[in-house]
């Protein structure tokens, strides 16, 4: 890509006391790009994303976000981006209307607040107070509120921790929306599933260093790793690691051919994106 | 100027629509001052030449309301939003963080205002305590800097309270106190001097005085005691500016 990253960042570091939260991240992330942040808790995740948000001051390194260093951003800046803190209540008695109306009066070119109640799947909920709503609701609704100037880049901050199957899927429906409307996302999560659903690049955070990234297909060059063949033999389960996947098969079933053998269950995998984030995580 | 008044009408709906804050900010003072008058009625208070019980409630009333409706609710209303992170979503915004505050100060006045007028027109109509119409620009001058000194300390406050749970209890555990002490639940003329000398140290009381002296004497503005309310809110507004937060307390590391 030719065009200049909307986040860039080199050498990263802050500490709070005796602990390093974040020790030396570089990243980039390209326009109409999703990307992840994935990683456990207390990895660093919300403390970089505030630090990019102009929440917090880095002790060192430096950090470009839409051309400017958010420690010194004003206004204008603020205009281009949209935010989604972990944790944030809205008025509960205001609508979700409302609500939307109050954040769309701080930009000088919001999103009309009809379009916006539709694209956070909140049609029929439009005239409800936000104390009214549910969790997955009101963080659509935060979602919606990120949205309302129109910004081109998004920060949303664990947008579904805590979130039942059903809640957490119509979020995800909601951020796959924004990349429709071609806004830059920038994403924390410590969902493997949610990475791989929604971004088109993940960095894996773990003690304030990225340990991998990459697409979540290739991520921890999961390609190359050795497959796993298992099947059950005479009801005792088998299990084989292999480099060579295509030879290893040939040997077993000509085997199995040889000697009548069923090969019952026979199964070939790859280590899936949660095998390689264990593994990476649990150093 | 327009984003405040777009930040205030949205304050206005939500303080309407918040039970608690129209009881206790509204409703309770209405309250009180339907038991004074009810208990007290028809007796008189020896202010140097006597009124009755009913022409000293109602400006002690009208004192309470106009605390309650700058410092105790914005001291309330400031924390809540601050532990909810909507002060913190807020600075993420184009918004200039004074327009916030302003829209928060500028809904305790229209509140103030409106309970003025309510407790005034109630203590006509019921009591029969008459309006003071030729002292409305003394009783401006007063509710003026009483209002935007108790805003400052209001604001000041909300630096010692740590939780939405520890709100009531800090702000009532100063405030009631003082009220008894002023003279705004028990007439002054009952309390020892001492008391009084006590209360003279505190805003509340000065405040009382001055909207009392505009409101029965028909006397000019009591200059010296505003000026002692406007020292303390000079000293909020201070404390304010250099310990306001926007980050909700388990936040800040």
């Amino acid at each position: 890509m030719d065009s200049d990253p909307v986040i860039s960042i080199r050498g990263l570091r802050k500490r709070y006391g005796d602990v390093e939260a974040v020790r030396g991240i570089d990243l980039e992330v390209q326009p109409g790009e999703v990307f992840a942040f994935l990683g456990p808790n207390g990895a660093g995740k919300t403390t970089t994303v505030e630090i990019l948000e102009g929440y917090r001051k880095r002790d060192d390194g430096e950090v470009t976000v839409l051309g400017e260093d958010p420690e010194r951003a004003g206004r204008a800046w603020r205009e281009r981006i949209g935010i989604v803190l972990q944790s944030c209540r809205l008025d509960p008695y205001l609508t979700v209307r409302e609500s939307l109306g109050l954040y769309a009066g701080y930009y000088s070119n919001p999103m009309s607040i009809e379009e916006t109640i539709e694209l956070a799947g909140l049609g029929g909920k439009a005239n409800s107070r936000t104390g009214a709503l549910s969790g997955g609701q009101q963080r659509r609704l935060d979602v919606g509120m990120a949205l309302i100037g129109n910004p081109e880049l998004l920060f949303l901050d664990e947008p579904t921790t805590g979130f039942d199957p059903s809640a957490r899927r119509q979020t995800w429906e909601t951020i796959a929306g924004l990349r429709d409307l071609g806004k830059t996302v920038f994403l924390t999560t410590h969902y493997m599933d949610e990475a791989q659903r929604l971004a088109d690049r993940v960095a894996i955070l773990v003690r304030g260093e990225v340990v991998a990234r990459g697409t979540p297909e290739d991520l921890g060059d999961r390609e190359n790793r050795p497959a796993r063949i298992t099947y059950r033999d005479a009801g005792r389960e088998v299990q084989l690691e292999t480099t060579n996947a295509v030879e290893t098969l040939n040997e077993l079933t000509g085997r199995a051919l040889a000697e009548g053998l069923e090969l019952e269950g026979l199964e070939v995998t790859r280590p899936s994106l949660e095998d390689v984030y264990l593994e990476l995580t649990d150093q | 100027m327009s984003l405040v008044l777009h930040q205030l009408r949205y304050d206005q709906k939500a303080f309407w629509r918040n039970p608690a804050a129209v009881f206790f900010t509204v409703m309770f003072p209405v309250i009180l001052l339907l038991i004074f008058a009810t208990v007290f009625g028809d007796q008189t208070i020896d202010t140097g030449d006597g009124i009755d019980a009913t022409a000293y409630y109602v400006p002690a009333i009208i004192t309470l309301s106009v605390i309650s409706a700058t410092m105790q609710t914005l001291a309330m209303s400031l924390v809540i939003a601050r532990e909810d992170g909507r002060l913190k979503r807020g600075r993420g915004t184009p918004m200039p963080a004074w327009v916030f505050i302003a829209g928060r100060i500028g809904n305790s006045v229209v509140v103030a205002v409106l309970m003025l007028a309510l407790v005034a027109a109630i203590g006509k109509v019921i009591y029969g305590v008459p309006i003071p119409w030729g002292q409305i620009p003394e009783l401006l001058a007063v509710l003026a800097v009483g209002a935007a000194s108790f805003c400052c300390l209001g604001i000041a406050l909300t630096a010692a309270i740590p939780s939405q749970d520890a709100a009531a209890a800090i702000i009532n555990a100063l405030l009631l106190p003082l009220y008894f002490l002023s003279g705004i639940f028990i007439p002054d003329s009952e309390l020892p001097a001492g008391v009084i000398d006590f209360a003279n140290h505190f805003p509340i009381r000065h405040f009382f005085e001055a909207f009392f002296d505009a409101y029965e004497s028909g006397s000019a503005v009591a200059w010296g005691d505003l000026a002692v309310v406007a020292a303390w809110g000079l000293a909020g507004l201070a404390i304010a500016i250099r310990y306001f937060r926007w980050t909700p307390r388990a936040d800040r590391r």
